[in-house]
């Protein structure tokens, strides 16, 4: 078997313009995905709902003068569930309405997809911690400003990994399930860095993930 | 345009086509027919690179070359024409795109809700927004699967001079051969 190309796929550019013209593409890409849920408001409001939900259940179940380390435990599975919630519904538009052929076929780089969407996955995953942190103050309290920035920067990680998944997911048959099962072993060590407050840790996840996730996403759609 | 020799794919088990021989010159009309499930829309669907050969050899096009019309419109429900058709130019780094949008939209009858959404649109509006999108970049080879699905009789002679036009290659696949046969330079029957 064999497939041969015609022709450039992508005009040759000056470097600068280049970046700037993948910049502006993640750009179209993300307002799309964002003007998608200000229309649609499926999304962000479960999220927020869902957080919530588990917080409150999370408040009653823990019994009385439990330790710091559990509740903190706690917040990190909520926020890893709620982010597997928003990532299930991330490719819900390309794979109800077959726009991932529509994508794939743009000539624009493909990572610039990955990366829109991966934008666009962190933004309603801040949005649900902006009710999530402080319902935590409340709940439990012992929020403070290395957990935050743990938070963000396992958010990085979570959107990187989780929004390459569910690419994957989307192709296969069993997708509602194929999602949990990548998404929640690739999490463990964000859980881990998250709950001991490994800043560098997360930090280091961050950027192999998101390397690897940005190279290798062009095969993960190559045929979607 | 497109050069294919010995092309077969399977799913699994199941093989949809083998050793089909695929050629079309730049201002080549291959016409596609056959039952449902024969294997027309994989043949398009690998045609448009969306989709790999099991066994053969294939030349396709740059992507940017190719205009792919699938079953469905390929266009975003919940974005208005106006927002799919930018955000599509945009990728397609079409210059003047305002300009150029207008005009598709114009000549598809869909000016007037531009700035409706297309999730409240009929199939048959949504199939001509289709087709917008395919045209923006003005593609020399148009893939086109069921084009003339849910289009009204406006529409399909909207359809049929876009066909008609010189200077670009056609792949179409339908159920409806009568309508286009006398443009078809080959044909290609699945049993």
């Amino acid at each position: 078997m064999s497939r041969r190309l015609q022709g450039a796929e992508v005009p040759a550019l000056p470097a600068p313009e280049r970046g700037m013209t993948y910049l502006r593409d993640v750009g179209a890409l993300a307002r799309k995905d964002l003007l998608l849920e200000l229309r649609a408001k499926e999304t962000l409001p479960a999220m927020l709902l869902f957080v919530v939900a588990m917080l409150t259940i999370f408040h009653f179940a823990l019994p009385r003068g439990s330790s710091d380390a559990a509740t903190l435990g706690l917040l990190w599975s909520a926020i890893v569930l709620t982010s597997l919630l928003g990532l299930t519904r991330a490719f819900v538009a390309e794979r109800e309405q077959g726009m991932f052929d529509a994508l794939v076929l743009a000539p624009c780089d493909r990572s610039a997809i990955w990366l829109a969407k991966s934008l666009s996955v962190l933004a309603f995953l801040v949005c649900a911690e902006a009710v999530a942190l402080p319902a935590f103050e409340v709940f439990f309290s012992g929020l403070d400003a290395r957990t935050v920035a743990a938070v963000a920067l396992a958010d990085l990680g979570i959107c990187a990994v989780g929004t390459l998944f569910g690419a994957m997911a989307v192709a296969g048959r069993a997708r509602e399930l194929l999602l949990p099962l990548l998404f929640l072993p690739a999490a463990i060590p964000i859980v881990i860095g998250g709950v001991g407050g490994y800043l560098w840790f997360l930090a280091l996840y961050d950027a192999l993930f998101a390397v690897l996730a940005w190279a290798t996403f062009e095969y993960v759609v190559a045929e979607v | 345009m497109i050069r294919g020799r010995g092309l077969a794919k399977r799913f699994g088990d199941r093989r949809v086509f083998a050793g089909i021989d695929v050629d079309l010159a730049d201002d080549g009309f291959l016409l596609v027919t056959g039952p449902n499930g024969s294997g027309k829309t994989t043949l398009l669907r690998m045609l448009a690179g969306l989709s790999a050969p099991t066994a053969g050899e294939l030349e396709l096009p740059a992507r940017r070359s190719i205009g792919y019309l699938a079953h469905d419109p390929l266009v975003y429900r919940e974005l208005t024409p106006l927002e799919n058709l930018n955000l599509f130019g945009r990728l397609y780094r079409i210059p003047e795109r305002g300009e150029h949008v207008g005009m598709l939209l114009e000549r598809f009858g869909l000016w007037d809700v531009r700035h409706e959404r297309v999730s409240s649109f009929s199939r048959g509006m949504q199939q001509r927004l289709g087709l917008c999108r395919v045209l923006l970049h003005s593609p020399p080879l148009l893939l086109l699967d069921e084009p003339f699905n849910a289009l009204d009789d406006d529409g399909a002679t909207l359809l049929d001079a876009l066909l008609r036009e010189q200077g670009r290659a056609c792949v179409v696949a339908t159920h409806e051969p009568e309508r286009v046969i006398h443009l078809a330079t080959a044909r290609l029957a699945f049993a």
